[in-house]
């Protein structure tokens, strides 16, 4: 195949974190128009522009002006280390000490890793798309190695040597030739360090190569591991503080219903009760969450709604279709498409999903001389401080947020509504107060991960070779929307549509659609080519970029490792095989599935996954499995079972009793490998593994049954949702 | 009408006044300030909030105080003694066997519970088990191989 140019622009509109924030307004002057999509939940009308992805590095690289900004040496030689990451169950902190005690020299034990409190470290942007270890990582290293220089150069000018001289081992600075030692903690005692830390970082700081590595490249446990598995570790809903009260918000009833009217009396006639309304705000506080719950409930029986119609979930692909920005695009390829040798075009649907982190939203508020202090579970803990700005009218010096490592997000947090809500009750009642959202609340009112509606066609000539393809995302997402292969003229584009639901940043986002729905038509095309599903990919992943090279990498490593091309030929009509690969956010991941049919029940069971992941040189390996692992499993979820129903705004399953997550029960053979690249940079690998097992799973279903799968959840043809 | 209720907490009796159908995770948050277990659904779908009441596993989140009346009840934070961690939990922190955490209580006390049922359980023992516990961070695999590895310790 002629490798072509590109014939038409790839437009894809670049909204990786379109998160919708919620537009409260407890300021003095209230705005004149916000969105109300229910009591207690305000949305803005527009998402705003991605805070998650800050090309090059974020805010920090501006903001970080000096050493001491990011690294404190105590006197008893223990190293504080400041960054503005969250610890959400991704690794960031035993990665961000890793690097820290790599470029310092010192034992991990010795640095003390203070992550995600505005009022201490350095805004280092959302804990989101996987920046931290491509962006973050590399600014602590920097900063960490100019430390290391400074206190080199302070040691040697207290000696009167050349610092070419001395050496750094172990967190002590040696000269050897006189057999002078100094301690960090020894020389952080003095005025001259101290000078030092305040200078401006140099532009360049040279960091320890891979070869050089000691600590960066091992599997260093979290660690506060130990906090864990002794409950000690408080998250944020655990934060206690004197006099703290419990808060519960009212709810609506349905989406888009607007509250009417509503009596307090029933809530303010019990002991210790405090209750507030605040425009579609309101809120009960009392010394105990079953008083809270109790005051919310009496005084939620006297109110009254207004609902205005809402689209279903069955209707759901209907109504983004008719409501697509600008309409539905033609195919442009109007000469391919005559002249194909075949031609496919299928659409693909992608039901909205919730996030379900372990620990709800959940915030502590507390006031004092006018200023705000919050505990709270958020990825995004500046953004969140920006967001309680704008409800309050404060300034960011008014305001501190504190992230203790939090349970669970997986582009969950990102908004502040527990937080500004916290803070309003707080203000009523003038004490702490904390709020924690319910499991109903979390399942109904947390923002979800966008439903998709994909539509695709591709032509083909008569050698098998795609000539065009045309690719539309309508209200998922641009990522991972352009094609890896070579595909002859294409277009792949997102649209936006009128989204029902408050929706908002996940794993991957849309990149798990685009995926499930572009490598589930590679199946189809690869039949109507009469290929097999591996070697149709091989052939349109042949050119010399990086990409299409370790794209392949993965591919072949997984379909080896699987035994692809003698378990294709196996003649068992309950057992399917499928593969998939991908790439998004820089790193590369291949999948293969094993499927058993039971034909009697109709359903099946997933048995084996074997994936192969590259993300670059490998920063911490286990905790790298363990990711993989968990994207996986996490990823069976949305392709075997999860979807959110609702109608009449309404929604349906908002339970884990309703709405099913993977358990123990779903955990297939796991066969993961990591291909190491320590001459490549390190990327993120917490997100992309998520993206190859829902189509390596389709595709494993269409091999066994004949029929194509074009839906998430993946059934069986002619099966009912669990 | 409030109730007096008293109960032996992770070995020591402790009483408290308060509205007897109140659950006992919220008493132990609110009352006791013992936040190791934790809140995930209300409706014992992922035991999260998972306590022993005389050494089985209950769902604290379901459970009204007054049934705890005169009952021992052991938390996470009663497990260790002192510095030395119950085998459960050393199993759990020698195979890493958490992400982002806030299951991994309510995990252990139910395995601890398991093993003081079933001492030598059997891999479908361990399965059907553990079946009741969530995990969104989905770090299963390592959470297997923790409890295989006390169970096996428990063997001995």
């Amino acid at each position: 195949m002629d490798p072509s140019p590109l014939d038409t622009q790839t437009a894809t509109n670049d909204l990786d974190e379109p998160t919708e924030r919620v537009g409260y307004d407890f300021g003095l002057n209230r705005r004149a128009f916000v969105q109300v999509l229910g009591a207690g939940l305000a949305i803005t009308a527009s998402p705003l522009p991605a805070l998650g992805q800050q090309r090059g590095g974020g805010r920090a690289s501006d903001q970080v002006r000096n050493v001491a900004a990011r690294i404190h040496i105590g006197k008893d030689g223990v190293v504080t280390v400041m960054c503005g990451k969250v610890e959400i169950g991704q690794g960031a902190r035993a990665e961000l000490t890793q690097a820290a005690a790599e470029e310092l020299r010192v034992p991990v034990g010795r640095i003390q890793m203070v992550l995600a409190d505005t009022g201490l470290v350095p805004d280092d942007g959302n804990t989101a798309g996987s920046r931290t270890t491509p962006s973050t990582v590399p600014l602590i290293r920097k900063a960490a190695a100019a430390a290391r220089n400074l206190l080199v150069e302070v040691a040697a000018q207290r000696w009167g040597v050349d610092r070419g001289t001395v050496e750094v081992r172990d967190g002590k600075v040696i000269h050897a030739l006189s057999n002078r030692t100094l301690s960090y903690a020894e020389l952080a005692d003095g005025e001259d360090v101290t000078k030092a830390f305040a200078q401006a970082l140099p532009p360049d700081v040279t960091v320890a190569a891979v070869k050089e590595w000691k600590v960066l490249g091992t599997s260093l446990p979290r660690p506060n591991a130990r906090d864990l598995v002794t409950g000690a570790h408080q998250f944020p809903s655990d934060i206690q503080r004197p006099d703290m009260l419990y808060g519960k918000v009212l709810r609506a009833p349905a989406y888009s219903a607007k509250l009417v009217s509503i009596d307090l009396a029933p809530a303010k006639a019990m002991k210790d009760v405090i209750a507030v309304q605040d425009g579609q705000f309101v809120g009960v506080v009392a010394p105990s969450t079953l008083r809270a719950e109790q005051a919310l409930d009496a005084i939620a029986k006297t109110a009254k709604w207004e609902t205005t119609p809402h689209p279903s979930s069955q209707k759901l692909f209907d109504h983004l279709r008719e409501n697509v920005q600008g309409g539905m695009p033609k195919n442009p390829f109007a000469d391919e498409l005559a002249s194909a040798s075949k031609k496919l075009r299928q659409t693909y649907h992608v039901p909205y999903v919730q996030h379900a982190p372990m620990e709800t939203r959940a915030a502590v508020a507390e006031w004092k001389d006018g200023k705000l202090t919050v505990w709270s579970g958020t990825q995004n803990p500046f953004g969140y401080r920006g967001e309680l700005e704008r409800a309050f009218r404060l300034t960011s010096d008014e305001i501190r947020v504190i992230v203790p490592d939090i349970g669970g997000g997986f582009g969950g947090k990102h908004s502040g509504e527990a937080a500004i809500e916290a803070a309003r009750l707080a203000k009523a009642a003038d004490k702490p107060v904390s709020l924690k959202w319910t499991r109903e609340e979390e399942f109904i009112w947390a923002y979800f991960r966008p439903a998709a509606l994909i539509e695709a066609e591709a032509t083909l000539d008569e050698k098998g070779a795609l000539t065009s393809w045309h690719f539309i995302n309508v209200n998922s997402g641009g990522s991972a929307v352009e094609t890896p292969y070579r595909v002859g003229k294409r277009q792949s584009r997102f649209l936006s549509s009128n989204a029902p639901l408050r929706q908002g940043s996940y794993r991957t986002l849309a990149a798990t659609a685009n995926n499930f729905a572009r490598e589930s038509f590679m199946d189809e095309l690869a039949a109507a080519a009469g290929a097999d599903p591996l070697n149709f990919r091989l052939a349109h992943l042949e050119d010399d970029r990086p990409e299409t090279k370790r794209l392949r990498a993965v591919l072949e490593e997984a379909a080896k490792r699987f035994n692809w091309r003698e378990r294709v030929k196996r003649k068992d009509r309950d057992i399917g095989v499928g593969l998939a690969c991908g790439t998004e956010k820089g790193s590369y991941v291949a999948a293969c599935v094993e499927i058993a049919i039971d034909r009697a029940k109709n359903n099946y069971t997933v048995r084996h996954v074997c994936e192969v992941f590259e993300c670059g040189a490998v920063l911490n390996p286990a905790n790298l499995v363990a990711q993989v692992q968990g994207a996986i499993i996490m990823g069976l979820g949305p392709a075997l079972r999860e979807e959110m129903r609702f109608e009449n705004g309404k929604m349906q399953n908002a339970s884990f009793d309703e709405y099913l997550v993977p358990r123990f029960a779903d955990v297939p053979e796991l066969d993961i490998h990591l291909l190491d690249r320590p001459d490549l940079p390190s990327v993120g690998g917490g997100e992309t593994p998520i993206i190859a097992v829902a189509p390596a799973l389709a595709n494993a279903i269409f091999r066994a049954t004949g029929t194509p799968v074009r839906e998430m959840p993946i059934r069986l043809p002619g099966s009912k949702p669990a | 009408m409030d109730s007096t209720i008293t109960f032996q907490l992770n070995g020591q009796s402790r009483t408290v006044t308060t509205d007897p159908e109140r659950p006992l995770l919220q008493v132990l948050r609110e009352e006791f300030q013992l936040t190791g277990t934790k809140y995930g659904c209300g409706e014992g779908d992922c035991r999260a909030c998972t306590v022993l009441v005389d050494g089985r596993s209950i769902a604290s989140c379901l459970t009204p105080i007054s049934r705890v009346d005169k009952q021992t009840v052991q938390t996470i934070e009663g497990l260790a003694t002192g510095d030395k961690l119950h085998p459960v939990q050393e199993a759990f922190l020698a195979e890493n066997a958490f992400q982002c955490g806030y299951c991994t209580p309510g995990l252990i006390m139910g395995v601890v519970a398991l093993l003081n049922e079933i001492p030598r359980p059997t891999e479908a023992d361990i399965q059907t088990r553990l079946q009741r516990h969530l995990c969104r961070c989905c770090g299963y695999p390592n959470i297997l191989k923790a409890v295989r590895r006390a169970a096996g310790r428990s063997t001995r």
